[in-house]
């Protein structure tokens, strides 16, 4: 849903988009411990599989991008995790490209850690399962649309030809902020009652 | 041979190429691109990748159906109050040649490429150490993740689920989701222990790969001269 292919946007929007992603990715790497690496790495290969599900709503169906979830989950890990999924996929199955994979990043990963730093600490602190899920659906709806606004932006700024469609990209989100929503609401409940510390990003080791 | 045998010149076409490709403005220039893909393709003995070709997101598809309609220019067709204009067609034939030659640059350059030997080829590109790490570690943990999804999948349809545009399946999907999540946890704590176990310190062990080979460095210099030689055209 949001793999900008090879071949659409122009060579400024490339590199800023890959200058931005560079430091995301950075920052995060520095802020993770060695000993992280697994866990993040396992929960990566968890959102790609799960974004390989074709989701039934309305008429059509979506992949999901889970970026809300991951931010939750992953904090800002949510930048690496991305990058590599984003390679994966462009490697494996050839959706997106490799140039821009930068762009790509920043789409899907920058609402996703927003999500997790601004909603975070409610949903850890939220006093029942469904509500938790509740905020988190609100997170995973907004995450959905802002990833929706900046393939739109990242359109609008490689040329003027595409701002007609750049207007109205939003609308074709609505269907996946639904899913991503419902879905994402379900998961956080879930494991506010099952696996509470799972929700807690955690960049250091595990304790001894 | 139409490709380079070693992974880092081929990981460096793979940007270098689509990079000055997406630069071209003209039709001509872009379609031979294009044709010059699709000869690479017929002459390796890969299959042809159909599904990664055909395969659109959404927003390309509407790019393409209303870029004619949104473009002013020479009239082509008209369809009630909407007017189809000849420069937006050409635009849209030329965005769908670019992308087109682009999906097949990649599916041919890394058709039978195993992701692990891509992470060393990445190291040796001077790729920030973790980040490796963090791509080889998916790359092997996916499979294993795959079939556990696979799993709890066929149980669900071992239980007559069927997916439907409703709340049942997408809180279905979000329970078998959290159960991923918290076996995967599991998982990462006993992976974790089991490499500590075996003696790791935060590093892979990494062998030094060969010096790319003289011809190598021949395709890939052609590769990237037939491409600037396009781009000069396109320019003229």
């Amino acid at each position: 849903m949001a793999h900008i292919p090879d071949g659409i946007l122009t060579l400024p929007v490339l590199v800023g988009g890959a200058a931005v992603a560079a430091t995301g990715v950075g920052l995060a790497l520095r802020r993770i411990d060695d000993r992280a690496i697994p866990r993040i790495a396992i929960l990566s290969a968890v959102f790609f599989a799960a974004s390989l599900v074709s989701i039934p709503v309305g008429p059509s169906s979506v992949h999901l991008l889970l970026a809300g979830l991951m931010g939750i989950i992953l904090g800002p890990g949510v930048f690496p995790a991305v990058l590599v999924a984003l390679i994966l996929q462009a490697v494996l199955f050839g959706f997106g490209g490799l140039t821009t994979l930068g762009v790509n990043t920043v789409n899907i990963a920058l609402p996703g850690a927003l999500t997790g730093l601004v909603l975070g600490p409610f949903i850890r602190r939220a006093s029942s399962p469904l509500r938790a899920g509740a905020i988190a659906a609100v997170g995973a709806a907004f995450c959905t649309f802002a990833t929706g606004g900046l393939v739109a932006l990242s359109l609008w700024l490689a040329s003027s030809d595409f701002t007609p469609v750049a207007r109205i990209l939003l609308l074709t989100y609505l269907p996946l902020a639904i899913a991503e929503a419902a879905v994402t609401a379900t998961v956080i409940a879930f494991l506010t009652r099952v696996q509470p510390q799972a929700l807690l990003p955690q960049n250091t080791a595990p304790a001894e | 041979m139409t490709i380079p045998a070693d992974l880092r010149l081929r990981i460096g076409l793979a940007l270098a190429l689509p990079a000055l490709l997406t630069t071209v403005h003209g039709f001509a220039p872009a379609f031979t691109a294009l044709v010059a893909m699709l000869l690479l393709h017929v002459g390796s003995r890969q299959p042809f990748p159909w599904k990664r070709l055909l395969h659109l997101e959404g927003f390309l598809l509407l790019l393409f159906v209303t870029l004619p309609f949104t473009m002013p220019g020479t009239p082509l067709l008209t369809l009630g109050p909407l007017t189809a204009s000849i420069e937006g067609a050409w635009r849209a034939a030329t965005l769908a040649a670019k992308v087109s030659a682009s999906v097949l640059l990649l599916a041919h350059l890394f058709a039978a490429t195993d992701p692990l030997h891509l992470g060393n080829a990445l190291r040796a590109l001077h790729v920030p150490e973790p980040l490796v790490r963090l791509f080889v570690t998916v790359t092997r943990q996916l499979g294993v993740v795959r079939a556990e999804f696979a799993r709890l999948q066929d149980a669900m349809r071992a239980r007559a689920f069927h997916p439907r545009s409703n709340r049942h399946t997408w809180r279905s999907y979000g329970n078998l989701m959290g159960m991923l999540l918290v076996r995967a946890l599991e998982r990462a704590d006993r992976v974790e222990e089991a490499m500590r176990l075996r003696g790791y310190s935060g590093r892979f062990p990494r062998t030094a790969l060969m010096a790319p080979t003289v011809a190598d460095w021949a395709v890939t210099a052609a590769l990237v001269g037939a491409t600037l030689l396009l781009l000069l055209w396109d320019k003229a």
